[in-house]
């Protein structure tokens, strides 16, 4: 399919006119005037086109199944509970329930492991119909601040929470505010599973995005408290769940890293979680989701990519498998066509 | 390489002289229209009056050729009042402009403000600016300040840079050409001073090769008789020279020794080159002056040791800077039509935009009574002692804001970048074009010439070619052949070159011999040199002496290397003239010198001197030129010579009827043959006759009014009851290739049209010789003198072509010639007739028109241009064929011998009329494909961002997010996809040269519009919408639910995007170089770098998003999955149309790859006949 296409630059051409002599000076940038630079002109002809499908065809295929299998390996426990960890009485009226401090947020609930889980588990919090990339959100931070703390008070894309009487709030903006604050604890039989809640943020975060010397300033003071506190004698780059939050959610639909188990949990075991449920999803119709998963070289527990390669690979085949019939129906000798012929199609068009 | 845009001052002059009108050509039918011409040319300023009377109607009738400047008086308020020798008083009243001159645009202060201004002559650049500023808006701010005008003002910058540089070289030249010295005359000497300090009525002395700092009426030469001889080549580019003539009134008036005085009176600056119109009072005589008394800035003056002249008109004033303005421009077919695409891409961006603020509110409708506490939301703000709304305007107005903001992120719908790209793109091409050995004259030395940088494309899509024919299909280098002397036919089958030394002229023992040599007729050199002894020696005696004297030729002796050798060398207005001096001078009648009182001309070895009593120009009225002389055997003759039409009516036919009978009898031979017939006559004039002639003359001459047609009326009268000397027949070869080219061109399916001002037998003659028509042709011919003949012959005419082809249509087709004339397209054009003869000119295969004036040249062009949509091209190469050429699609000068007006009204300028097979089937080719391929691919390339970036709006609560940062997508169109597409349009071929001239019939491509139109528009964009959702829904269902982060999935889409665009760009692509090997894959690694770069700065929300997303192994299962799933359905359409339809291209492809050597030698001895031509025609 590839041949190069190299051409003698004077003569041999039989139609190029003689050179002029003060045009002969390089060879190369002559052939580039005269737009005879060596190239290749790739042809496809049906060979070539029944193989690069089948090619595609057979390399897809494999990598459907591996990544199929990788999805299916996966282990993940799902658990909606925003609805569960609402006593019977505020069913009606959750808003006031989630509002009201004096009730206890606290709820115990029970997971059955289904399949043998294989150390680390990640727990991870789900939150669905949370448009965490809404415009208004999204630029409602100031990536400045939260490495330089007060000595950078050009804020005000932080706006509506920049200041607070007066005082600038780091980390400031709607990001920190609305910082998820609901905790799990988890214990198997009797005995507390210990959760790693180290390292859940990006190394690359914590390094340079967050200040090493920053510390919460003047943080959910106001009037209207969205989420989390933070600790103010901790600086940001130790606030890892502040971290993972403020990397903003690509879709309304999204899970973020909450801790590891590092044990396996065997399967058809009971897991007993206490959820206290501090965060206000109700006011907007939010879902708030528990997921403890195991993970693959692919990720998490999707099987669209696998189901995609494979049907890719199969349409690949089986539209090499046409062309060929095509071919052997209805050939084409490129090869022998001689430009007589050709002249005559186009003649006759 | 060429510099594609002329800055210089002084060879952009709109010049407007027909070649014909100083040449006394033949038949004269070629300048009846100069005059109208011109006024259509210098049409702005004043030829206004002029053309509104000629371009009424396209005939040759309209056209006066009265000398207007003689016509009124100039009254004092419309004068310009000139004293001579006295500036100060020159300049007290009116201040008139010094002679410095500036052809820069801008200064230093003015450049900023200007050149932003003509800039935002754009439209594309406005909607641009309105983007950017609605973007400062604190409610619509999508994008950072700078990243919003970054990509604006990185393209006014590149082209503000490239103004001023430009201009820095204006100023340079401006600079150099103000501090030339000059000769002034102050306080009664000649002293130097530099250019830009001369004053209007300063008197300035010019020596021979000098360049005239301004233009200025000549008082006195170095010549006795007041005769200057100047070069225009600047001016019009006509390398001959030009005779001007001082007054002899201020002949004798040595400046220096006496002083002068006086007053001229001439009109206000115009830009007018071969008008002029002013009086001049000395010492109380008043007389006129005409174009011929003054000299303009730019030319140089020759054979004249000095002049001396009083400057009229300075700096910006003077004609060449009035002149100095560039050719209109035009669009090509292929921008038209994808404006109206451009109009299809605003409404679909409407339409998102609309979809997007409808989504809007309707999810603000639903939401409205939990937006205040929403934390992604939250519309009230606490922070201060009182709850407001935190930005949010109302419900209608937040619709109204997301529509805007909306606009802004999806911007770049429209291709700002696509004008761009297709400026280099067409840079590119017209550099390859000019850079191309095969469209390099050599006998010219001359290069192609790109003058007009946004049509190229259209050279691929011409269906009509009208050519001129004299010095386009023909080489304008006449040589003399036959003569018919009273009766005798002389013709050239038996001549030969005559020995040099045959009839040595001698002047002050050295020879002189004519320049160019010029084949003899044996027989007729013998009568010759029996002299006068003979009857026929006689004749022939006359006859030359007609040719040698009746003339305008200035001789001009060279001298040589060898010693005691000179040459002369005929210089004159008329190559026809110059090839009769030629002639004579071969047979024996030297003309050795002329000044305005006398010419010698050597008769085989005796000098004899004959006064020049008078002399009648040209012109388009009488189509004949008269010379009166007084011989030196005292006898006073009048010589005429002109075209046939004009003298037989001015023969006296009682003389000898038999001579005129036969002379008539080888006029229509000659003419046949396709030679240039003139016919010579001559009468005695007795001394009462020349008496009346002389004072009639003399009374004209003077006369302040009406000069012209007084003058024209004393011509008429002493050119009557001529006896008939004989018939001169000049050969005007043809070029090399032409009828080669003509073939190809047919066979490429374009009309060939010619439209010439020859005689209707000469311009059949040359159609047989160039192949154009051939003996199966049926050929329709229109003549008529009204209206109703018209009417009627069209109508038979089409009837006939309806009988033709109805016999015809079982069997070969018959194709069918038109010939028609210059009178019968009077009452054609511009009445109901035209569609008649649209009609009957399209069902023809050859239409050939004759004796057409300039004006109906273009009457012509506009007749097809104006009823289909096909493209036109029109081919010329003198001033007769400007008007064609600027009314056609596409205009091609021919730089060859008829100066230079042609060219700079033309679009593309070329040395042969064959390069135009290069030109169109293979450039004209490629660049249409090029250019159609580009427009589509950059449709593609920004609607698929766009779309990438709207399926995300979808889920971001129609709150226009973009994952992909705010760089990225400014620099999406200026890095990461510029470069490859760019190349592309530049280097890719679909076909090699040689396929392309061998098979011309894949010129079609371009007729079919094959590379671009409606249809590969929507099949593109449908492929868009596919592909973006392809882009954009694999990483959505894959990453659904997961931890990734706004940041991370920008990065993807982003490198997404980029490849797939490259490797869409890269399966289109068809022969790959190593250019574009490098521009694409380059492409990919740049766009790789910038992302890894913007995603290192920690300030950025997306600090280290790719390094995280490309450690994982799903980021390069989606991004392959991607590509892939991308590409299969173009990829199988493509291959599928390549298999099951393929079209002309695609086979030509395909033979050029596997055809056998054997077919390609056989195509190269079928491609010599083009690209070599052979030796005899």
């Amino acid at each position: 399919m590839m041949d190069m296409e190299v051409r003698s630059t004077s003569g041999a051409g039989g139609g190029t006119p003689p050179v002029p002599v003060n045009l002969r000076r390089s060879k190369a940038y002559y052939r580039f005037t005269q737009q005879n630079l060596p190239a290749c002109k790739p042809v496809l002809t049906p060979g070539w086109v029944i193989s690069i499908f089948l090619l595609t065809g057979v390399i897809f295929m494999p990598i459907g199944l591996i990544a199929l299998h990788a999805s299916q390996s996966v282990v993940e426990i799902v658990y909606r509970y925003d609805t569960e960890c609402i006593p019977e009485s505020f069913r009606s009226n959750k808003v006031a329930y989630i509002k009201d401090s004096s009730i206890s947020k606290n709820c115990n609930q029970t997971l059955k492991v289904q399949k043998h889980m294989k150390a680390p588990i990640h727990i991870y919090y789900q939150l669905d119909n949370y448009y965490q990339n809404h415009r208004r959100y999204v630029k409602s931070r100031s990536d400045r601040q939260l490495l330089h703390g007060l000595n950078y008070n050009a804020t005000s894309s932080c706006q509506p929470e920049e200041l607070n009487n007066e005082l600038p709030i780091v980390p400031c903006g709607l990001i920190a505010w609305s910082m998820f604050n609901d905790t799990y604890t988890f214990s198997r039989e009797t005995a507390e599973l210990k959760v790693n809640r180290k390292n859940i943020a990006w190394k690359s975060d914590r390094e340079h995005k967050f200040g090493k010397d920053v510390y919460p300033f003047n943080f959910q003071n106001g009037t209207l408290v969205g989420g989390g506190k933070l600790n103010p004698r901790v600086p940001l780059n130790e606030q890892e769940d502040l971290i993972v939050w403020m990397r903003t959610a690509a879709l309304p639909s999204f899970r973020k890293l909450y801790g590891r188990i590092e044990v396996d949990l065997e399967a058809d075991e009971f897991i007993a979680v206490k959820f206290v449920n501090n965060y206000n999803s109700y006011s907007f119709g939010g879902e708030k989701k528990l997921v403890l998963s195991t993970s693959s070289w692919l990720g998490g527990k999707n099987d669209f990519l696998g189901v995609a390669y494979i049907a890719v690979g199969c349409c690949c085949i089986f539209i090499s498998l046409l062309f060929t019939l095509l071919h052997v129906k209805n050939p084409r000798h490129e090869s022998e066509s001689s430009p007589q012929d050709s002249e005559i199609q186009m003649t006759t068009r | 390489m060429d510099h594609p845009f002329p800055h210089s001052s002084l060879n952009r002059i709109g010049s407007s002289r027909s070649k014909a009108s100083g040449r006394n050509s033949i038949d004269g039918s070629d300048s009846s229209g100069a005059i109208a011409n011109l006024g259509n040319l210098a049409f702005s300023v004043e030829g206004s009056r002029l053309s509104a009377s000629t371009r009424q109607r396209y005939g040759s009738r309209g056209a006066r050729s009265d000398g207007f400047a003689s016509q009124k008086e100039i009254s004092d308020e419309d004068a310009r009042l000139i004293y001579i020798n006295n500036p100060e008083k020159t300049n007290k009243k009116f201040e008139f402009t010094g002679n410095s001159i500036r052809t820069a645009k801008y200064s230093i202060l003015t450049f900023l403000p200007r050149n932003l201004f003509e800039q935002f002559h754009r439209v594309a650049y406005i909607y641009f600016l309105v983007i950017a500023i609605l973007n400062q808006l604190p409610q619509l701010a999508v994008f950072g300040r700078a990243a919003s005008i970054l990509p604006l003002a990185f393209v006014l910058l590149v082209t503000a840079i490239k103004d001023a540089y430009e201009d820095w070289r204006r100023h340079r030249s401006d600079r150099i050409e103000n501090n030339r010295m000059a000769t002034v005359m102050l306080n009664g000497h000649f002293q130097s001073k530099k250019w830009k300090n001369i004053q209007v009525g300063e008197i300035i002395k010019v020596c021979a090769n000098e360049t005239l700092p301004c233009d200025m009426v000549l008082l006195s030469t170095s010549d006795p008789t007041g005769v200057a001889y100047v070069q225009t080549i600047n001016l019009d580019g006509e390398s001959n020279l030009k005779t001007r003539y001082a007054k002899q009134e201020t002949l004798s008036r040595m400046p220096e020794k006496e002083g002068i005085e006086g007053l001229i009176k001439c009109e206000h600056p115009n830009r007018n080159i071969y008008g002029f119109m002013a009086n001049m009072d000395i010492d109380g005589k008043r007389f006129s002056l005409g174009p011929s008394n003054i000299i303009l800035r730019g030319c140089e003056i020759k054979n004249t040791a000095w002049a001396v002249g009083v400057a009229v008109y300075t700096g910006q004033e003077t004609k060449v800077m009035l002149n100095n303005s560039g050719a209109p421009s035009k669009r090509s077919r292929l921008e038209t039509h994808m404006n109206r695409e451009i109009v299809l891409l605003s409404l679909f961006l409407i339409v998102l935009c609309t979809i997007v603020s409808t989504c809007a509110g309707i999810w603000l409708r639903r939401h409205r009574n939990e937006l205040d506490f929403m934390p992604y939301y939250r519309r009230k703000d606490f922070s201060q002692e009182k709850e407001e709304n935190y930005n949010y305007y109302g419900f209608v107005m937040e619709i109204f804001f997301t529509f805007l903001m909306s606009v802004i992120v999806f911007q770049i719908m429209i291709p700002i970048s696509l004008y761009i790209s297709m400026e280099l793109v067409r840079l590119g091409q017209a550099y390859f074009m000019i850079q191309d050995t095969w469209l390099f004259d050599e006998a010219s030395n001359s290069k192609f010439q790109c003058r007009a940088l946004n049509i190229n494309e259209d050279l691929g899509q011409i269906k009509y070619i009208f050519s001129d024919k004299t010095g386009t299909l023909t080489e304008n280098k006449m040589e003399f052949q036959c003569a018919s002397i009273q009766g005798v036919d002389y013709n050239g089958k038996k001549a030969s070159l005559g020995e040099p030394d045959d009839h040595p002229v001698i002047v002050e023992r050295q020879v002189l011999r004519p320049k160019m040599k010029v084949k003899t007729n044996p027989e007729l050199l013998q009568v010759v040199r029996s002299g006068k002894k003979s009857k026929e020696g006689k004749h022939a005696y006359d006859y030359f002496l007609a040719l040698a004297a009746c003339n305008t030729i200035v001789p001009i002796i060279v001298e040589t290397q060898e010693s005691g050798l000179r040459l002369i060398d005929y210089q004159g207005e008329s190559p026809d003239e110059q090839a009769l001096v030629y002639a004579a001078a071969a047979y024996g009648f030297v003309l050795i010198e002329r000044t305005s009182g006398h010419i010698i001309i050597d008769v085989w070895g005796d000098r004899q001197r004959f006064d020049v009593l008078g002399l009648h120009e040209f012109d388009s009225d009488r189509k004949r030129m008269s010379v009166i002389v007084g011989c030196p055997d005292k006898s006073v003759k009048v010589f005429v010579k002109g075209a046939d039409s004009s003298m037989f009516s001015v023969v006296d036919k009682s003389l000898n009827s038999d001579v005129i009978r036969a002379t008539e009898t080888h006029l229509h031979d000659y003419s046949s043959l396709g030679l240039r017939t003139l016919v010579v006559g001559m009468r005695e004039l007795s001394s009462l006759e020349f008496e009346e002639w002389q004072s009639a003359y003399e009374k004209a001459n003077n006369s302040l009014m009406g000069r012209a047609s007084l003058l024209r009326a004393v011509a008429v009268n002493v050119e009557s009851n001529l006896s008939i000397l004989g018939v001169s027949a000049i050969e005007d070869k043809l070029q090399q290739g032409v009828p080669e080219a003509i073939e190809s061109l047919r066979q490429a399916g374009i009309k060939v049209w010619v439209l010439t001002g020859d005689k209707q037998e000469t311009a059949i003659s040359i159609g047989y010789s160039c192949k154009l028509l051939t003996s199966d042709m049926t050929q329709i011919i229109i003549n008529s003198n009204s209206k109703e003949s018209c009417r009627k012959s069209l109508e038979d005419a089409k009837t006939m072509v309806k009988k033709i082809t109805a016999l015809s249509a079982s069997a070969l087709r018959i194709p069918v010639a038109l010939i028609i004339d210059g009178t019968s397209l009077v009452y054609i054009l511009e009445t109901e007739l035209e569609n008649k003869l649209f009609e009957l000119a399209t069902a023809c295969s050859v239409v050939l028109c004759c004796r057409v004036a300039p004006l109906q040249k273009a009457g012509i062009v506009a007749l097809i241009k104006n009823r289909t949509d096909d493209m036109t091209l029109a081919i010329g190469d003198g001033a007769n064929d400007v008007s064609m050429i600027q009314m056609a699609d596409v205009g091609i000068g021919i730089s060859g011998q008829e100066g230079r007006q042609a060219v700079m009204a033309s679009d593309f300028a070329m040395g042969q009329f064959r390069f135009l097979v290069p030109l169109l089937l293979v450039h004209g080719h490629w660049n249409y494909q090029r250019m159609g391929y580009m427009i589509l691919y950059n449709f593609y390339r920004n609607a698929i961002f766009v779309l990438v970036l709207f399926w995300y709006v979808l889920y971001t609560a129609f709150s226009l997010t973009t994952a992909i940062n705010e760089w990225s997508s400014v620099l999406y169109s200026v890095i990461y996809t510029s470069v490859p597409t760019i190349v592309v349009g530049v280097l890719d071929k679909d076909l090699g040269r040689r396929t392309l001239l061998k098979y011309p019939q894949l010129y079609g491509a371009g007729h079919r519009q094959e590379c671009y139109n409606s249809k590969l528009f929507w099949l593109t964009m449908v492929d868009t919408v596919w592909q973006s959702a392809v882009i954009f829904y694999i990483p959505y269902l894959a990453y659904r639910h997961g931890t990734v982060d706004g940041s991370s999935m920008g990065d993807l889409w982003t490198l997404a995007v980029v490849i797939l665009v490259n490797i869409h760009l890269a399966m289109d692509v068809i022969r790959w170089t190593w250019l574009t090997h490098a521009a694409i894959w380059g492409s990919i690694v740049a766009t790789f770098v910038c992302v890894i770069i913007i995603d290192a700065i920690p300030q950025l929300t997306g600090y280290w998003a790719i390094f995280h997303l490309a450690s994982s192994g799903l980021f390069w299962a989606n991004l392959l999955a991607i590509l892939v799933t991308a590409m299969v359905p173009r990829f199988l359409v493509k291959v599928f149309n390549q298999h099951v339809r393929p079209g002309d291209v695609q086979i030509a492809r395909e033979a050029e790859k596997f055809g056998n050597s054997t077919g390609y030698s056989a195509l190269d001895v079928e491609m010599n006949t083009i690209s070599e031509p052979p030796q005899e025609r």
